[in-house]
Parts: structure tokens; sequence; C-alpha cells
């Protein structure tokens, strides 16, 4: 009883000691790709845990010992403090250029996506005379830089004295959104099947009915991979910012704020960090939140102008 | 206080449904005006309905800019008398604008290069571990970092303190922790140029990771099998099989790479202000405008700009015509 289990392990102890030591040759073999690929997930990310580090340590330790000494007693917790955020969301304006960015960002994200819906079903699904020649015109306007546009809207904005204002900067950004908007979405709304289309026209319903009630919610991956990455752009931009709402804090964006802050306080490293933090934070959310939709319109929008 | 902070939340909101509301209620309204019209009309006319607003957009904040932009680099400083090429002339031979091109050069060479290379040997070796996932993620996160962000992160990495004092600057500290003197990353002039663009290969490496990593991912598996049969092994199948398989992405990854580079000014804006020596075209075109009050000479770099990205343009338009004939 006790000695016929032996018989039937042995070869299966082998087998399993076989299988080890191949695993062992093939973790041996792998050495060198796991070195390379931790080494440089390392290097990728220590700046932005340097940054994250220092912005809730207190002032004095973050202007006089480097951000890794934290590690020298992790578990102490009265070396990190929300100081900094308190300090940069108020004294700092960051807390108002917070809700300025989220008043750029969201209507600079809604109008495009509406005006290139609408243009992207018409392109698709209508005929029309120069469709070919206007939709190549958009293929040809997404690699435009936005330097190319920048001195006459400037121009015509001091005239309408749009500059400094909202409106100015979600319509410019509509615009320069709107190659990408169209292309993205005439592609997938031309993809959709010819006959589901032909059927509800047959059935009577308008254009518009089919358009809101078929297209749209059909639609919906390539509107949110569009929505995702134009409302990153925006949120993340620098220059459209500068040039036509120039400094004033009551407008002034995250990024604008930042950027004079580094002017500023270019050493005062316990308000630059937080403060680069506060900007971070709706993009980092988005980042793993949507991280599907988020690599599909970084993919699709990397040709932007 | 509390009173400001909820006016401003409530200016924020109400700025947010008109902006947003105008939009939506715009077409139901044009489409309403159209229904009025006999039918023969209604046709014809509502594709431009609904083009309408976007054919706008585009002509007055892309077409028509871009235009004015080409006639206002052929005229002075404040658009006001004709002067030729004198913009160009500039562009071309002033000893600033030598700098940029120079820089520019080092950007587009060595950002393409290494976040092309790097990306695609991290495409090849994440696909044989079993943390992926983590890695790639780790390496594609500071897509979401705004330029201005990374800048700030990369100012404390390069933080510099004399010697002495403690460095706070996780460069820097590496640096007199061996024995050496504390470095200016950013004002030394052999340095400056390279410490901004390691900024953008930090920034662009996950997105040549991701494509190319899509790519190896497409290669027939039976392929690979058959030259590991052949006796290749991994290098000379990285060589002659992966990298020839993906060659058209590969293609794809470098020249949004390049365009991308093209455009970026946030970077040295942030980080030198275009100082010693490390100015390039995006930047310039800025400072023409903005310091100089030189429209010309911003327009001639922004149309210099332009000229480097219409081959992209052009090759664009043609694979979307073959597309369209297959279709």
């Amino acid at each position: 009883m006790s000695k016929s289990p032996v018989p039937q392990s042995q070869p299966h102890r082998q087998r399993s000691l076989q299988s080890r030591l191949q695993r062992l040759e093939s973790l041996l073999k792998k050495t060198p790709v796991h070195v390379v690929l931790v080494a440089i997930a390392l290097l990728w990310t220590l700046p932005t845990m340097g940054l994250l580090i220092s912005s809730v340590r207190q002032r004095d330790a973050v202007l006089q010992t480097g951000w890794w000494t934290v590690f020298q007693h992790p578990l102490d917790f009265t070396q990190y403090s929300l100081q900094n955020y308190i300090d940069v969301l108020t004294a700092e304006g960051m807390g108002q250029a917070f809700l300025n960015s989220l008043a750029i960002s969201i209507p600079a994200t809604v109008i495009p996506i509406a005006i290139a819906a609408y243009a992207a079903y018409a392109f698709a699904w209508m005929e029309f005379p120069g469709r070919q020649v206007l939709f190549m015109l958009v293929v040809g306007l997404l690699v435009v830089p936005l330097q190319m546009t920048l001195i006459p809207i400037l121009r015509i904005y001091s005239v309408l004295g749009w500059s400094g204002s909202f409106l100015g900067v979600w319509l410019a950004h509509a615009g320069y959104g709107m190659p990408l908007g169209i292309y993205l979405l005439r592609n997938y709304i031309g993809a959709l099947p010819r006959d589901l289309i032909e059927a509800a026209a047959v059935d009577g319903a308008s254009h518009l009915n089919i358009f809101t009630r078929l297209i749209v919610p059909l639609s919906m991956p390539a509107i949110a991979s569009f929505a995702v990455f134009q409302f990153l752009w925006v949120w993340n931009d620098l220059l459209v910012a500068l040039v036509y709402l120039g400094g004033t804090p009551d407008v002034a964006p995250v990024t604008l704020r930042l950027a004079n802050m580094v002017g500023s306080r270019g050493q005062d490293w316990h308000i630059l960090t937080s403060g680069a933090f506060v900007t971070m934070m709706v993009p980092l959310l988005v980042f793993f939140a949507l991280q599907r939709y988020f690599v599909r319109g970084i993919l699709a929008g990397s040709v932007k102008g | 206080m509390q009173d400001s902070i909820l006016e401003k939340m409530i200016g924020v909101i109400v700025a947010v449904l008109l902006g947003s509301g105008g939009v939506v209620a715009l077409f139901y309204g044009a489409n309403f005006l159209i229904g009025l019209l006999p039918q023969k009309w209604r046709s014809r006319l509502l594709p431009w309905v609904y083009l309408g607003p976007a054919l706008a957009v585009l002509t007055a904040y892309l077409i028509l800019p871009t235009l004015n932009t080409i006639y206002l680099s052929f005229l002075d400083a404040r658009s006001q008398n004709f002067v030729g090429l004198d913009n160009y002339v500039y562009a071309f031979t002033n000893d600033n604008m030598l700098v940029a091109f120079r820089n520019n050069m080092l950007w587009l060479v060595l950002v393409t290069g290494v976040s092309v290379g790097l990306g695609l040997i991290l495409a090849v070796l994440t696909d044989r571990v079993r943390y992926e996932s983590v890695v790639k993620t780790l390496i594609f996160l500071p897509m979401a970092i705004s330029f201005v962000g990374a800048s700030v992160i990369w100012r404390f990495v390069y933080a510099f303190r004399p010697e002495g004092s403690e460095q706070i600057g996780l460069l820097n500290a590496i640096v007199t922790s061996l024995g050496y003197e504390p470095v200016g990353w950013l004002v030394e002039r052999s340095l400056n140029n390279f410490a901004l663009i390691a900024i953008m290969i930090w920034l662009q490496t996950g997105f040549c990771m991701v494509l190319l990593s899509a790519a190896v991912k497409g290669i027939p598996t039976d392929i690979l099998e058959a030259a590991r049969i052949d006796g290749a092994n991994e290098v000379q199948i990285f060589w002659r099989v992966t990298i020839p398989m993906i060659r058209s992405t590969i293609l794809v990854v470098a020249t949004t790479t390049v365009i991308l580079i093209l455009k970026v000014f946030d970077i040295v804006f942030v980080m030198t202000a275009g100082n010693q020596g490390t100015e390039v075209l995006a930047s310039r075109m800025i400072k023409e405008m903005f310091n100089f009050r030189n429209f010309g000479h911003g327009s001639a770099i922004a149309v210099i700009l332009l000229l480097a990205v219409i081959p992209v343009m052009v090759s664009n338009i043609r694979r979307f015509r073959q597309q369209e004939s297959i279709r």
C-alpha cells in the first residue's frame, strides 16, 4: 500500500526536475532581458517619482535634502504634508487656473466633436459636388503646423477684442482639432454597413434622424477616442493659451500658470513640484481610467498639426 | 472667499454650457430652417448645412491664416512694406537662426533615432516577459504629461547647487557622489541641448514602443518558427525578419516623430527660454513674434516649418487616394 506510489512517482519526479531545470535555463537566458527592461522602466519612472515625493514633503526638507532621503525612514509620516498643495492652489493661483483649464478644455472638446461629426456624416453618406476634393483638403490640413496661423489670428483677435476670452480659445482649438476629428470620424462612420443606413432611409428616416439615432450611438468608440485625444491636447496645450490668452490670471490655464511659476519661482521646488502635479492630475486620471481610448486616440491623433 | 469660489464655479459651468450647448443648438436651428424649404432645395442644401460649420472653422482658423502668413513673410516687421526675400535671407544667415537650425537637426536626428530605436528594442523585449503591460504602462505614461509638466519634472532632475552644498537634483547627486564636481546641465553649452533632447526622448519613446509593439505582434508566428528551425538566432531574426516585416510601421513612427519635433517649442521655452544656444525653430518663431514684434521674421520661420512637413502632407494625400480607389 505504502510502496505502490513510489514507482509511479519516480518518472513524475524526474519530469518535474527536468521541467524545473528547463525553467531555470530559460530564466538564466532571459536574465539580460529582465535586467534591461527593469532598468529602463525604473529610469523612466524615477523623474516623475521624484516630483511626486517632493510635492508632499515639507518646504525646508525639499530645499535642503534630496527627495530620495525619504527612503531612510519611509514610514515616518511627520515628514509628509499637503501644505504645498494648499499654498499652490490658493496663494499661487493654481486653483483658479484649474477651473480655467476646465472651462477651456470641456467646450474646446465638445464643440469640435459636434461640428466634426456632422461634417464626417456628410462626407461619408451624402452626395454633393466636390466631396473628394474637400476631403483631400482636410487630409492635407492634418499636418499644417499651427505656427502658420498664430500671427494672422492674433491680429484679428485683437481687432475683435477676442484675445483673452474663452470664446477665442474654444474656437481656435476647435479649428486646430477639426481636420483630425473629421478624418477619424469619417473613416469610422464611412465603414458602417451601407445596408443599415439605406434601410433607415427607406423607412423614411430623415438625415437628422439617421444621424442622431443611428450614426452617433454606433460611432461612440471613435468619438470617445477623439474626445480623449482632443481633451488632453487642449488641457496640456501651452502655445495656444500663451498666444491668445496672454498672461491674465483670470483666464490662464494650469499650463500657462505653471510656466509662469517656473519664471518667477524657479528655485522654490516645493511650490513647483506640487504645482506641476496639479497640472498632471487630470491627464493621469484620464490615462488610467480610459487607457484603451487614450492609446487609440493618441495613435490616431499623432499626425495632428 | 467662499462666495468668490462659488461664483467662479458657476462662471465655469455657465461657460461650459454656453460653449457646448451653443454648437448643438446651431445644428438644430439650421435643420429646422432647412425643413421649411421645398423638397428639391432641401436635398441639395442639406449637405452644406452639415458641412458648413466645419468648413467655416477650417477656413477661418487654418486656410486663410496659412495663406496670410505666407504673404506676411514677404513683408517687413510691421507688415507695411514689401521686402522680397529679406526675411528668408535673414532666416538662413542670421547667427541665432543658424544655431536654431543646427539644434533642430540635432533634435531630429537624436530624438527620432533614439526613441524609434529604443521603442523597437522595448517592443521586441516586452513581448517575451509576463509583466509586459506593467513595463509598457510605465514607459507610455509620460505621453499623458504636458510638455510644461515634463519640463518641470526634468528641471528638478537637472537642478544645480554650487559645489559643497547638498545637491537636490538627482543627476548632480549621482555625479557628486561619484566624486566629480556638480554640472550645470542647462547652462553648459556642450551639454544643454542634449539635456533638452533627453526630455523629448523620455516623452516620445512610449509612443514609438506602443505602435511598434503592435506591429511586432502582427508578425505571423510560423515565419518566426521557420527562421528558428533554419537555425537563425534571435539577433539574426531581429535584423533579417522583424525589421523588414515592420518597415512601413517604422517609417510611419519616424515621420510622426519628426513632425512632432518640428513643432515643439514648450520644452525650450520653459527650460532655458532659448538662452545659452538652445534655441530651436519653433521657439525662435515665438520669440520673433512676441519679444521682437517682428512679424516678417516670425512668418518666414513658420513657412519654413510648413515647407518641412509638405512631403508628409503629399504622401498622406497620396495614400488616402490609393485607399479610396480600393474602396
